[in-house]
C-alpha cells in the first residue's frame, strides 16, 4: 500500500513538473475586450492566458461564493463586488505590483469607493449606463417621427409597446437593472430596498409583459444588429456594438443608444482577484497590463464603453471620448443614479417579483 | 470472498455516486443561507471536536421545506414540470414505438445501419443540437420558411420561446432513449407467436395489440422512465427553447441558486424533486422484480 502511495505521489509530482508554464485565468463579460489585447499580453509576459466569459453577475457570484473557481481575475459589477467582498471572496490588491495604477481616474475612483472603500480590492475596468437601444427606422415607422426614443415611456407605456410588439422588444434578464428602471419611471427611488416600494415595479411590467419578446442579457446585440428586434433595454456599450455591427453589415439598420431622460442607472465593472486565485502574481501582472493607458484605450475603442483610466483618454478615438452616450456630459452625469446591494431578504423579494413578472406565476 | 466482492461493487457504486452526494444536498437543505464561502451555515468544524459536531447538528432544521409550502410558485412549477415530462413521454412513445418496430422488422443486414442512425445524433454535442433547433424554430427559421413556402401559413408563427418548442426539444433529445429499449425487446420477439395468433384467427392488427405490444411492455416501461425522469428536471431545453412563461422546476432551482444565492432553498427544491422521482422508480423496480420472478 505504501509503495502505491509513493508511486502516486511521484506521478503527481511529474504532472506538476509538466505544468510549469505560467498561466493566468481571466473570467470576464462576453464581448468585452479587444481580443488582440489577449495575444499582446501573452507576448509581453510569456504567460498563458485562459480567457472565459459570462453574461450575468449571478453566475459569477455563485462561482465566487462556491469557492475554488480557479480564476485569477474576475469582473463583477459594483453592487455584486461589494457583497462578495463582505463574503470574503477577494484578496486585497498589492498596489506595489501595480505601477500603472497612477493612470486611474479619480472621478471614477471616487464613485467606486462606495462599493469598495479605498479601492482596496478592485480596479475599475469599464463603466456605463443601462438604457434604450433603438432601431430608429423601424420604431419611427411604427410610432411616427415623434417616437419617444429617449424615454422609458418607449418600453413602459403599454400603448407604445403594443405597437412595437410585432417588430420585437427585448428586456435585460437582470432584475437589479430592470426593477430600478421601472421604479424610476414611476417616480420612486430606484435604489429603494423597501419591499413595498419594490412591489410597485410589478404594476409597470404587468401591462407591457405580453408585448416583450424575450428577457435575455446578451442576445439583443445580434438581434438589434440584424434588425430582428427594434428595441432593447440593454447596456450602453453592447448597444453601441450592435450599432457598429449593423454598420459593418451594411443592412440599412440604424441603431442608436439613449440613456433615458428620466434617469439611467450607472454601473461599474471592477476587476478583482479571488481570495483563492491560483496565480495572484500573474493576476497582478494582468491588472497592470490592463491599466496601461494604450491597452485600456484599445479595449474601450473596441467595445465602446467608458473606462476609469484617465491616462487612456488621449488614445481614445474621437467617436468614443466625444460621444456623450459613452462619456456623458455634466448634465447627463447628474441624471445618472447608482444602486446598492440588496440583503438576502430583499433579494428574495426581488427575485420572486422578477419570476412573477417573467412567468406570470 | 468473490461473492462478497460481487455484492459490494454495486453497493459501493450506490454509496459513492448516489448516497454521499444526496446526503450533502440534504445537509445543505437543512442549513441556513449566509454571506460567506460557502454561502450557508453551519459547516462542520471537525477541529472543534465533539462540540463542533454538536453545534453543527443543532444548526440544522426543516425550515426551508416549510418555506416551499408557503409560496405557490414551487408547487406550480412541480406540477407544470410533471405535466411537461408526462406529455413529452407520451409523445416520445408515439414517435418512438413505430421507429423501434420498423427497425425490428427490417432485414437483418440493415439493422446495424438503422441502429447507427439512431445513435448518430449523440456524436454531436447536446448543446449544439439544441442551438440548431433554435435556428430551425425561430421566426425566420427553416420550419417557418418551409411552411410559408408550402402555403400552410401566411405569416410566420411563433414557435421558439413557447412551450411547443420545449416539447419538440424534449421529444427530439430523448427519442433514442425510447427507441433503443423498445427495439431490444421487439428484436427478441418470437415470430412464431404471431404466426400462432394468426392461425388461431387473429387479424394482423389485433395480433399486434394482443401479442406484440404486451410482449414489449418491459421495453416500453424502461423507455418511458428513461425519458420521464430526466425530462422532469430538465433545465437546458426550457431555458434555451422555452419562453419566460415556461415554468419548470429546473429553472426555479437555477434561480434559487444563482439569483437568490440561496443554496439551502435550492437544495430543498432538489430533495423534493428527488422524492417525486423516487415513487415512479420504486414502481419500476417492483415491476422488474415481478417480471424476473415470473420468468424465474
Amino acid at each position: 500500500m505504501r509503495n502505491h502511495l509513493l508511486t502516486a505521489a511521484a506521478s503527481l509530482a511529474l504532472f506538476a513538473g509538466m505544468a510549469t508554464a505560467e498561466e493566468v485565468r481571466v473570467y470576464n463579460w462576453s464581448d468585452y475586450i479587444d481580443e488582440d489585447l489577449l495575444d499582446k499580453f501573452e507576448e509581453e509576459t510569456g504567460i498563458d492566458l485562459v480567457y472565459d466569459v459570462f453574461d450575468s453577475n449571478e453566475v459569477l457570484e455563485t462561482k465566487m461564493l462556491a469557492g475554488g473557481s480557479g480564476y485569477d481575475v474576475v469582473v463583477p459589477s459594483g453592487t455584486f463586488l461589494q457583497r462578495q467582498i463582505t463574503a470574503g471572496a477577494f484578496q486585497k490588491l498589492d498596489k506595489s505590483k501595480l505601477p500603472n495604477i497612477e493612470n486611474m481616474w479619480d472621478v471614477v475612483e471616487k464613485r467606486t469607493e462606495q462599493y469598495d472603500p479605498d479601492n482596496a480590492y478592485s480596479i475599475n475596468y469599464m463603466w456605463g449606463t443601462t438604457g434604450l437601444g433603438v432601431n430608429v427606422g423601424k420604431v419611427r415607422e411604427v410610432l411616427g417621427d415623434d417616437a419617444p426614443i429617449n424615454s422609458l415611456a418607449l418600453v413602459f407605456d403599454p400603448a407604445n409597446m403594443e405597437k412595437l410588439a410585432d417588430c420585437g422588444v427585448h428586456f435585460l434578464d437582470a432584475p437589479a437593472e430592470m426593477i430600478p428602471a421601472a421604479l424610476k419611471y414611476i417616480g420612486e427611488d430606484p435604489n429603494s430596498h423597501d419591499p413595498d416600494v419594490i412591489a410597485k415595479a410589478e404594476g409597470v411590467f404587468e401591462p407591457v409583459r405580453p408585448y416583450i419578446q424575450k428577457f435575455h442579457s446578451s442576445e439583443y446585440i445580434n438581434a438589434l444588429a440584424n434588425g430582428d428586434i427594434c428595441v432593447a433595454v440593454g447596456w450602453s456599450g453592447d448597444i453601441l456594438q450592435a450599432r457598429d455591427r449593423a454598420d459593418e453589415a451594411g443592412n440599412d439598420v440604424e441603431i442608436v443608444y439613449n440613456a433615458p431622460v428620466e434617469g439611467a442607472q450607472m454601473w461599474f465593472d471592477q476587476m478583482a482577484i479571488p481570495v483563492d486565485a491560483p496565480n495572484p502574481d500573474g493576476a497582478h501582472k494582468f491588472l497592470n497590463f490592463i491599466m496601461d493607458a494604450e491597452n485600456m484605450a484599445a479595449a474601450s475603442n473596441y467595445v465602446y464603453y467608458a473606462n476609469g483610466n484617465k491616462a487612456s483618454q488621449e488614445y481614445l478615438l474621437e467617436d468614443v471620448i466625444g460621444d456623450p452616450s459613452i462619456y456623458p456630459d455634466e448634465a447627463t452625469l447628474e441624471n445618472l443614479f447608482t444602486t446598492t446591494p440588496y440583503d438576502a431578504r430583499v433579494q428574495r423579494v426581488v427575485t420572486r417579483l422578477w419570476t412573477k413578472i417573467k412567468s406570470g406565476t | 470472498m468473490r461473492r462478497l466482492v460481487l455484492i459490494a461493487v454495486p453497493y459501493l457504486w450506490l454509496l459513492t455516486l448516489f448516497l454521499i452526494p444526496f446526503l450533502i444536498v440534504l445537509k445543505i437543505s437543512l442549513s441556513d443561507t449566509a454571506l460567506s464561502i460557502p454561502p450557508y451555515t453551519p459547516t462542520l468544524d471537525l477541529g472543534a471536536g465533539w462540540t463542533g459536531v454538536k453545534e453543527f447538528f443543532a444548526g440544522l432544521d426543516f425550515e426551508n421545506f416549510w418555506f416551499l409550502t408557503t409560496d405557490e410558485l414551487y408547487w406550480k412549477a412541480y406540477l407544470s414540470s410533471l405535466q411537461i415530462a408526462f406529455l413529452s413521454t407520451i409523445m416520445t412513445l408515439i414517435v418512438g414505438y413505430p421507429i423501434a418496430y420498423g427497425m425490428a422488422q427490417a432485414p437483418d443486414e440493415w439493422r446495424p445501419t438503422l441502429m447507427l442512425l439512431v445513435i448518430l445524433p449523440f456524436w454531436t454535442s447536446f448543446l449544439i443540437r439544441v442551438y440548431a433547433w433554435m435556428g430551425i424554430l425561430s421566426r425566420e427559421g427553416l420550419l417557418n420558411q418551409f411552411l410559408l413556402w408550402t402555403g400552410v401559413i401566411d405569416a410566420p408563427v411563433k414557435i421558439l420561446n413557447t412551450d411547443t418548442a420545449v416539447y419538440i426539444g424534449i421529444v427530439y433529445t430523448y427519442l433514442p432513449f425510447m427507441v433503443l429499449p423498445i427495439y431490444a425487446t421487439l428484436e427478441k420477439l418470437d415470430e412464431s407467436l404471431l404466426e400462432a395468433a394468426e392461425d388461431l384467427g387473429c387479424s394482423r392488427a389485433s395480433a399486434f395489440w394482443l401479442v406484440t405490444v404486451p410482449l414489449s411492455k418491459s421495453g416500453i416501461i424502461a423507455g418511458c422512465f428513461l425519458v420521464f425522469i430526466p425530462a422532469l428536471g430538465e433545465f437546458v431545453i426550457p431555458s434555451l427553447l422555452g419562453g419566460s412563461q415556461t415554468l419548470m422546476i429546473g429553472k426555479v432551482l437555477w434561480e434559487e441558486f444563482f439569483n437568490n444565492r440561496d443554496w439551502p432553498i435550492a437544495s430543498a427544491v432538489a430533495v423534493v424533486l428527488l422524492l417525486i422521482l423516487i415513487v415512479p422508480i420504486i414502481l419500476f423496480q417492483r415491476n422488474e422484480q415481478k417480471q424476473r420472478e415470473a420468468e424465474g
